[in-house]
């Protein structure tokens, strides 16, 4: 970014403006007032977000797909009209290719299940990196047990960057599969997509990204990124927990068999044999999580009244100044300081263990993370059993950096 | 949260993170494997990767001749390890799983010290010490923390070989 769009994008950016939106920022926790670091497990909802869910239950709420009156008619409208805000936000070709979940675990888990047991056999290659969430590792693992496919991994750098080398070396012939994070949930690492899909595609290979934290700080545009599959859970990018998104391309989902049966998927059903309803129904067996969908479109409508490069501005200010401050901590450890790494830090401080530090770091209204991140081969990579991770949102704020600095050193003073 | 939770004075920390409890595990006693062991366990607490094995020299009369732990873990769940180790030494298996009723009692506030003392006397002492675990009754998520090494305790001496906090 030049220098005139950061100053531009500062001026069109109040964070206290913001966090008047969010209704749980002005609680206190322990008689502290709440500094919550822990955006990358969930964010928090602008009331935007809860209005929206109140209405839907209070004023617009029937099943949808199904009933001819009325308040069906307007639930379903709602719901699918959230379907296209999803498309429009990640930039996909059609509503047909933005498949509902309750999560990215379930939508990698589709991928998996469908995808992955209609088209990959013995022997065939799934690339991963080392840094990958467990939700983007098991999945794999289950289908190595189903089929005799083989996990190949792309290690990590020590300050935790990817280089795009190591894939050049793993990614093959035999390879049908890569599956990534698009941004690191322990180390912030921001992968080279683009580049790791030109790789995948010149020896014919699918690529999954898991968006989870990179649509959250970035703009995505799945067409661009040229991607395969991209999904990303709602709860994450201040909407509601159970709902998710699966993002495909629309010739490859068309060729996927169902992933699981039951209402709402199917065109015909009889002894003789079953057949699927068109995309993206034919992924939607029972009824959807109707007010999460529509929760999650509200939460794309407010982050779309914000200016994104003063939002991704002020999440580099405050990732910046995170890693200008947390070392004041005597004994403290960075972990994941790659260039251009997104707002997720964690940390270890020598002789407190991650989960002592969070209690303690509680007790002054400050919430982080603590363990292993859903992310044990890292971990073992990384030579730790845990660490503590403080992860910054648009809402979070360089005093709450600063009280988590004065909470550490605090936490250590006990501890230590 | 409830209002009580907001209530709640930084003291609870103090009492959570006891002198003995921050001596044990920044010192922790029989941090080693057991020579000639007869019965090992290993403890595995899901939620938080944090790992502790246990291993036990048992004679045919059923007293613990030697008891050690290795691991990795938190403050809570290595100072209760050591302070389990320490204290089962030259103690019946028996008495051994008694003691494992009365932790798990105190750390859940479902018994007080001297309630403890009752079920286990013979242990009376070292009970006292153990009750610096009951901080963790104040920190709900912690409690896991305080059972783990009891768990992989009484799976060794059980002849089981793993346990977790999240059965």
């Amino acid at each position: 970014m030049n220098v005139a769009a950061l100053s531009q994008a500062k001026l069109n950016f109040d964070v206290e403006r913001i966090r008047a939106d969010f209704p749980i920022l002005s609680r206190k926790v322990h008689n502290k007032p709440l500094v919550y670091l822990d955006s990358a497990a969930s964010a928090q909802k602008p009331r935007q977000v809860i209005e929206t869910i109140t209405r839907a239950y209070s004023e617009d709420y029937a099943n949808v797909h199904r009933g001819a009156y009325y308040l069906s008619e307007k639930s379903t409208s709602d719901y699918e009209a959230a379907r296209e805000k999803v498309r429009a936000f990640i930039n996909a070709k059609s509503i047909t290719e933005i498949v509902y979940t309750k999560g990215a675990t379930e939508a990698i888990n589709l991928v998996a299940a469908s995808y992955g047991r209609a088209f990959i056999k013995e022997g065939d290659e799934i690339v991963l990196t080392t840094l990958e969430h467990h939700s983007n590792f098991v999945p794999w693992d289950l289908l190595r047990k189903a089929t005799g496919c083989v996990l190949r991994e792309v290690t990590v750098q020590l300050d935790g960057s990817v280089r795009i080398e190591d894939f050049a070396k793993v990614i093959g012939p035999r390879t049908k599969l890569v599956a990534v994070a698009h941004v690191s949930n322990v180390l912030g690492t921001v992968l080279p997509i683009k580049e790791i899909a030109k790789l995948a595609h010149a020896v014919g290979a699918k690529l999954l990204v898991d968006g989870c934290q990179g649509i959250v700080h970035a703009e995505v545009d799945v067409q661009a990124l040229d991607c395969d599959f991209y999904v990303f859970s709602g709860h994450k990018l201040y909407g509601p927990t159970g709902i998710g998104v699966l993002w495909g391309r629309e010739a490859i989902l068309d060729t996927m068999p169902p992933y699981q049966g039951g209402g709402d998927m199917i065109e015909t059903v009889a002894f003789a044999g079953c057949t699927w309803a068109g995309l993206p129904a034919k992924f939607e067996a029972g009824t959807p999580p109707i007010v999460e969908a529509i929760g999650l479109g509200a939460a794309i409508d407010y982050i779309n009244t914000q200016d994104r490069v003063a939002v991704a501005a002020h999440e580099h200010a405050l990732i910046a100044y995170a890693l200008e401050r947390l070392p004041e901590v005597p004994g403290l450890r960075l972990i994941g300081t790659a260039p251009g790494k997104a707002s997720v830090q964690s940390f270890v401080v020598e002789g407190a263990h991650p989960h002592d530090l969070a209690t303690v770091l509680d007790r002054s209204g400050v919430c982080v993370r603590a363990g292993h991140h859903c992310a044990q081969p890292l971990m073992e990579a990384l030579g730790v059993s845990a660490t503590a991770r403080a992860s910054f949102a648009m809402y979070s704020t360089q005093a709450e950096i600063d009280a988590l600095v004065a909470a550490l050193i605090k936490a250590r003073e006990l501890l230590v | 949260m409830s209002a009580n939770a907001q209530t709640k004075e930084p003291d609870d920390l103090r009492s959570l993170y006891q002198e003995i409890i921050l001596d044990h595990g920044k010192h922790p006693r029989n941090l080693r494997q057991v020579e000639n062991f007869t019965n090992q366990a290993k403890g595995n607490n899901p939620m938080c990767g944090d790992k502790v094995a246990v291993t036990a020299r048992v004679s045919p009369a059923g007293v613990i001749e030697d008891l050690a732990f290795e691991g990795k873990g938190c403050a809570i769940s290595i100072a209760s390890a050591s302070m389990m180790t320490s204290a089962l030494k030259g103690h019946s298996v028996q008495a051994a799983k008694r003691l494992f009723a009365a932790v798990q009692g105190l750390c859940t506030g479902k018994t007080d010290v001297e309630g403890a003392q009752r079920e286990v006397p013979e242990l009376a002492n070292a009970i006292g010490e153990l009750a610096a675990l009951s901080g963790v009754r104040q920190f709900p998520t912690r409690v896991k923390c305080a059972t783990l090494p009891w768990h992989a305790l009484v799976s060794c001496l059980d002849g089981g070989d793993t346990a977790t906090t999240e059965k």
